[in-house]
């Protein structure tokens, strides 16, 4: 078990740079997880830790030693990949066992690992069988097994779930979780679907053009995104952005949407806000469960307005709503019984006291 | 409280040949048609071996029905395999072929991987280069081959020329271009995490090789030594060429010397030698499709 941290890590492919410099802290057991759309630098950052690609420039520090030249068998790692990589030629206990045989381990020890392993996946029953005659999870199953006999000091994941079906996929995500309570090894793990990010990780880093947005705790990163990428990058559906400008009139500081359209902000917010000069191109970041049907007696911070829905999608607990505001499609959460059906009128409550103030132009939340 | 009963009985309609088994049977027909049609084709020549081969010398010049066999005998067969001579040959071919598929398939299996696998400078040139070498045929290079293995013995007095082992040399650059190119082929099928994970898992390029990549690539290894068995076994021009003694010949060239004199044609000798020669090639190819390997790769990744 080790910590793991990047310093000014670059990786630059001809005149391309994948990645662009990162520094990261990952604490011993931690489960980390990197995350971003495809092309971002995740799993370049992920195979540089590995040792399978060289860094252009930087440290990559596993247990407070540089292993920047250290071959990958050398750094004690283990890896699963998303096609498995398993060997088709042998059994998923020989498949399990090859590092340690590779290592000379006593076969009693290999054998006692890798019935510890097989018990803990589940895959006792498998272990005489070859990778083509298991299904997609067991052989996810397998390659896990294979990372956890070595016992090594870290984890790695490159996208292990994305290829199996989407049941499949949130049954593997808890059987992960499982694994890293008991296990405790330090897990770096890469993925590009931000519900994985959020459940499985102790800690998100999400990425974005070989760059890093922003690090912190699934909840951190939900209520407190630092950027514009990240709000509109982590929940689903997204994060509502729509332009707006601050205003004050008498006192009051209120944003203000469209013509007919402006929001007094409530006391907190308007602390917070007040030193930004009035004018501002910014965008108002709203999720969609601040966007609800307005109730009888609305509370502090909620401002209520009327709009004709788009097109509504019930999904049973809620239902997601999709109208037009000054020409950006808006997504909203409201009760099933509040009455949403595609093209009616619906007077909706905003929640301002989680909303998000954006500067359009560097995209920095306020 | 009311009783019914369920039908189990399925759709009595009469289900309709639809049109697409209809296009299957008469694409089933028309193969069969041509298959039956190329194996007759292919294989007049053998029966006329072995029927030939059952002939004494006399049979085989009379005007008779070529055919038909009237007075069968094994005497070709005796004088051939017991004849030292023959089974010389025959132990020369065997030997020259063990040793050149042993040379090729050491040289183009490490080369292979190096190529499909280790990134460097000039890997991709060299590659192409490996297959461009297999383009030039025999028949310009025997010259050439002949004056560098002269040239060699006049310098240094080690006599390869009408020496069986000189074609240990000369075979590989026919098969070893080859061999080393479908061996490419069939290490970058491989999907690169395998050997990824057989890096991390703390295996060397060698044992990645030797564990991983030889037992999964078993069918092109298989494929390449068909190949390289069969082009040294049927050689022809190289050892016409490069040796003469009887002793130092192989089957075809040995056949061709020793059973033609002068223009007396020993037909029915030539005939069951040749077709005794065609039998290991054809017992390895039997032995080796029963062999059942395909789908080896299946499930290595997300099948």
């Amino acid at each position: 078990m080790a910590d793991v941290t990047l310093r000014k890590v670059i990786k630059r492919y001809d005149d391309v740079e994948a990645v662009r410099g990162i520094d990261l802290d990952i604490a011993d057991h931690e489960f980390v997880v990197l995350v971003g759309p495809s092309g971002c630098g995740k799993s370049t950052t992920l195979r540089m830790i590995a040792g399978l690609e060289d860094i252009t420039g930087g440290d990559i520090m596993i247990g407070g030693d540089v292993v920047n030249d250290v071959p990958p068998k050398d750094r004690d790692i283990a890896m699963v990949f998303q096609n498995y990589a398993l060997y088709p030629h042998m059994t998923v206990a020989e498949n399990m066992s090859f590092g340690l045989r590779l290592k000379h381990y006593p076969k009693a020890e290999i054998k006692s690992r890798v019935t510890e392993a097989a018990r803990m996946l589940d895959i006792t029953d498998l272990i005489d069988r070859k990778p083509k005659q298991l299904s997609g999870g067991q052989r996810q199953r397998v390659a896990m097994g294979r990372a956890i006999v070595r016992n090594p000091k870290v984890f790695l994941f490159d996208e292990p779930l994305s290829n199996l079906d989407a049941k499949l996929r949130v049954q593997m995500r808890i059987e992960i979780k499982k694994v890293h309570q008991k296990v405790r090894t330090t897990t770096v793990y890469v993925t590009h679907d931000q519900v994985e990010a959020m459940t499985l990780a102790d800690r998100v880093v999400v990425m974005n053009h070989g760059r890093i947005e922003q690090i912190g705790t699934p909840n951190e990163l939900y209520h407190h995104p630092a950027t514009r990428f990240v709000a509109g990058f982590i929940g689903s559906p997204a994060m509502n952005l729509l332009p707006c400008r601050l205003e004050e009139a008498g006192g009051q500081l209120s944003v203000r949407l469209a013509d007919r359209l402006a929001l007094p902000l409530p006391p907190a917010r308007a602390a917070r806000y007040r030193a930004i000069p009035r004018g501002e191109k910014l965008l108002l970041g709203i999720r969609p469960e601040h966007i609800t049907e307005a109730r009888m007696h609305p509370e502090p911070g909620f401002e209520t307005f009327d709009t004709v829905l788009d097109v509504t999608e019930p999904m049973g607990m809620e239902t997601l709503i999709y109208f037009t505001l000054e020409g950006v499609e808006v997504c909203g959460r409201v009760n099933p019984n509040a009455g949403a059906r595609d093209g009616a009128p619906l007077r909706l409550a905003v929640d301002l006291n989680n909303m998000h103030l954006l500067n359009e132009g560097t995209g920095v939340v306020l | 409280m009311s009783t019914f009963t369920i039908d189990k009985a399925g759709p009595t309609r009469k289900v309709k040949l639809g049109s697409m088994s209809r296009d299957r049977t008469w694409a089933l027909r028309w193969s069969y048609f041509f298959l039956v049609l190329f194996a007759i084709f292919s294989l007049v020549p053998p029966i006329y071996m072995l029927i030939t081969s059952l002939k004494g010398s006399a049979e085989i010049s009379s005007a008779t029905n070529p055919w038909w066999v009237f007075h069968p005998t094994l005497s070709n067969y005796v004088e051939l395999l017991t004849s030292n001579q023959y089974l010389r040959f025959f132990l020369n071919s065997a030997m020259v072929s063990v040793f050149v598929v042993t040379i090729t398939m050491l040289i183009s299996v490490p080369a292979a991987f190096a190529l499909a696998r280790m990134k460097f400078w000039g890997s991709a040139t060299l590659a192409t280069g490996v297959f461009l070498t297999y383009l030039v045929p025999d028949s310009l290079l025997f010259i050439p081959l002949f004056k560098m293995f002269a040239t060699i013995g006049d310098w240094t007095g080690i006599q390869l020329i009408n020496r069986w082992y000189v074609l240990l040399f000369i075979y590989p650059t026919l098969t070893v271009p080859f061999c080393t190119w479908i061996m490419i082929g069939y290490f970058a099928s491989i999907p690169k995490e395998l050997d990824e994970a057989a890096i991390i898992d703390g295996a060397s390029w060698f044992q990645t090789l030797t564990r991983i990549f030889i037992p999964v690539a078993l069918p092109g290894l298989i494929a390449a030594t068909i190949f390289a068995f069969t082009v040294s076994w049927a050689q022809f021009l190289y050892p016409m060429v490069f040796t003469t003694s009887t002793d130092q010949l192989v089957l075809p060239a040995g056949i061709i010397t020793t059973l033609i004199k002068g223009d007396v044609f020993n037909w029915g000798q030539i005939m069951t030698g040749a077709l005794l020669g065609a039998a290991p090639p054809l017992i390895i190819y039997a032995f080796l499709m029963d062999y059942y390997i395909a789908g080896l790769t299946a499930g290595a990744t997300k099948g």
